[in-house]
């Protein structure tokens, strides 16, 4: 059993989101970057998959030679190799036709995502790669287990969940509480060193998108307080001020 | 050239945020000087209740109506959709952000070679090619996004467009399609949903509570004041994990990004992960007993006091203006 787990390199949840080059490029300054939070939670499951299935475990990034720090960390939560395609993930499709070609090349059984990355937040991602590789993709996933070639899950949807069955190969976009998130230990980071990091090069070039100008939103004003004894003024604020009441 | 929009429903109604997309797709088609805005819903549904999306600026509703699509199987979804946007030589597809939505939305990019774009925000601006604005980094900021194919998806958000009312109800017509039995390939063994509620992602308003609420037990509160507010309960990371409450109430960065009119946040301090799933309410209002909470400054309004004090009150005051 082979198992893919894509994951992004992204600015640490509590960043503040700045830009530079006239609203061109994202402001790197600060900032540290993390494994995706939801890619996390496909990481840890996969882990827990290798250690009951005996399966293989692969982590693929798209990006530059800056993410690298980033499939280190995640061969010490316990992957076993890592492919680092070197390019700028410029849109979803682009992300999507490298993360297939490489799918194809290799085979694997189950592949792993997070629900979406938490820069673009497209969601789109785990969807393309199954259509590029008619595979079914599922997701948001909040329980995944093999059980022979069938896989079982458990979806998130408005208001509850659906329980689904279907057959390996397939793609999941997982979230929580799918698996608890695992930190390295020490003898995980010490053989992260050695395992091997392969870089490869694109294989296609196209997209669809690309975004001109970066935009931040309006800041809020300041909080207007009421006493706690008088709520009935909160009312008439959020009725006649606000209206939405 | 016509539009065509995916609309889903629950519960026997047409989803509001799908009528959403549907005043989206009307303003747009209006902006780019008419046209068809065709709108596709598929599996089990009553007709009266399709007509419906008229309403919301529809000439047209295509119904697939065939038992296998009740169900929201993403392939089989998405290869109704691919069938019909050929069927009525659309150029775009407009959809609400969902977590079908999305699943399908990405898979018919790939099918119909069209440049997607989700959490759109707003009206493309056409003057010289076409760029989309979409929000980004959950909500902390927005991207000026142009797409270069000819064939165009935009997932919208909700609020992008103001809902419309003012359209006249839309002729129904049956579709009848032929699906591949590998769309099929996934299979929905039962669901586990609450019927009735006010869905979370789709509320006007919202009432979440964090661990200041202190345990489960006290989540009458909250529910109370959310039943007075014709409000959908959210709550904060720590009491889903915790298990106070179910996990698609929990709101923020990891759980659901709501985008109501009002959000009302009691006893949760507000995190910034927590704030990355509300910064696109309209208006916020804290209840907190610190007032140094960090919520208090993503807020519109504040009351700096003890959940357990101010909610009864705030509930009987609320049920005193009706
Ligand atoms: C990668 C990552 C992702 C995360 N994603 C999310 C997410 O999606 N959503 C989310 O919510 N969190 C998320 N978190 C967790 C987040 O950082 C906070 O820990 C969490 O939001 C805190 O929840 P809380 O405000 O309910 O609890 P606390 O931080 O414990 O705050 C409780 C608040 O209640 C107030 N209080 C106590 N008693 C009373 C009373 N009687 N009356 C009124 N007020 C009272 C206190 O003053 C305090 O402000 C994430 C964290 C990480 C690292
Ligand atoms: N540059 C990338 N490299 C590897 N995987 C990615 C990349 N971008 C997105 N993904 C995967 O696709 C998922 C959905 O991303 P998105 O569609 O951008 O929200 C992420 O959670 C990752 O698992």
């Amino acid at each position: 059993m082979k198992i893919l787990v894509c994951i992004t390199h992204v600015p640490d949840t509590t960043s503040k989101i700045q830009f530079t080059d006239n609203n061109t490029k994202f402001d790197k300054n600060g900032v540290q970057f993390i494994i995706g939070p939801y890619d996390d939670y496909a990481l840890a499951r996969a882990v827990e998959l290798k250690e009951q299935l005996g399966a293989s475990l692969t982590v693929l990034n798209v990006g530059e030679a800056e993410t690298e720090p980033t499939l280190r960390k995640a061969l010490a939560i316990g992957a076993d190799d890592a492919i680092r395609v070197n390019a700028f993930p410029k849109d979803s499709l682009f992300v999507a036709n490298q993360i297939a070609a490489i799918a194809k090349e290799h085979n694997y059984d189950l592949i792993l995502m997070g629900r979406e990355s938490i820069d673009f937040n497209g969601g789109m991602v785990h969807g393309m790669v199954g259509e590029l590789l008619n595979m079914p993709s599922i997701s948001p996933v909040m329980k995944l287990d093999i059980e022979g070639d069938t896989v079982k899950m458990a979806r998130e949807i408005e208001g509850g969940k659906e329980y689904l069955e279907a057959k390996l190969p397939l793609i999941a976009g997982c979230q929580e509480p799918i698996a608890e998130w695992k930190i390295p230990n020490m003898r995980g980071i010490m053989s992260a060193r050695t395992k091997p990091l392969n870089v490869v090069e694109p294989k296609d070039d196209t997209t669809a998108t690309s975004v001109v100008e970066f935009k931040l939103p309006p800041a809020k004003g300041a909080v207007k307080l009421v006493d706690k004894d008088n709520v009935e003024e909160l009312v008439r604020l959020l009725k006649n001020d606000a209206k939405v009441l | 050239m016509s539009i065509l929009v995916y609309i889903e429903h629950a519960d026997g109604a047409v989803k509001k945020s799908s009528l959403e997309a549907v005043s989206y797709a009307k303003a747009l088609s209006d902006k780019l000087g008419g046209g068809d805005v065709i709108a596709v819903a598929l599996g089990a549904i009553a007709e009266g209740e399709l007509s419906k999306a008229g309403t919301a600026g529809a000439s047209k509703v295509l119904h697939v109506n065939d038992d296998k699509l009740t169900a929201g199987i993403i392939q089989a979804h998405a290869e109704a959709v691919a069938q019909v946007y050929t069927q009525v030589g659309a150029n775009t597809l407009v959809l609400a952000k969902s977590s079908l939505g999305d699943a399908v939305a990405a898979r018919l990019a790939v099918k119909l070679n069209a440049g997607l774009v989700s959490n759109v925000v707003d009206l493309p601006d056409t003057s010289s090619g076409y760029q989309v604005k979409r929000s980004i980094y959950t909500g902390k900021a927005f991207a000026e996004t142009t797409v270069s194919t000819d064939h165009k998806i935009l997932a919208v958000k909700k609020n992008a467009v103001d809902l419309k009312t003012d359209g006249a109800d839309a002729p129904v017509e049956a579709v009848n399609l032929s699906i591949s039995d590998a769309s099929f390939a996934t299979n929905i063994t039962s669901t586990d949903k609450a019927t009735g509620e006010i869905l979370l992602p789709e509320a006007d308003i919202v009432v979440s509570g964090g661990r200041g609420m202190k345990g489960p037990e006290n989540w009458g509160m909250i529910e109370g004041l959310a039943k007075e507010l014709g409000a959908a309960t959210g709550c904060s990371k720590p009491v889903s994990d915790i298990g106070w409450r179910p996990h698609h109430e929990h709101v923020g960065q990891t759980g659901v990004k709501v985008a109501p009119t009002l959000y009302v946040a009691v006893g949760i301090s507000g995190a910034i992960q927590h704030l990355a799933g509300v910064n696109s309410s309209k208006y916020i209002v804290v209840i907190n007993k610190d007032p140094e909470a960090p919520f208090f400054k993503a807020a519109d309004y504040g009351i700096v006091g003890d959940a357990f004090e101010v909610l009864p009150k705030l509930t009987e005051a609320i049920k005193a203006i009706k």
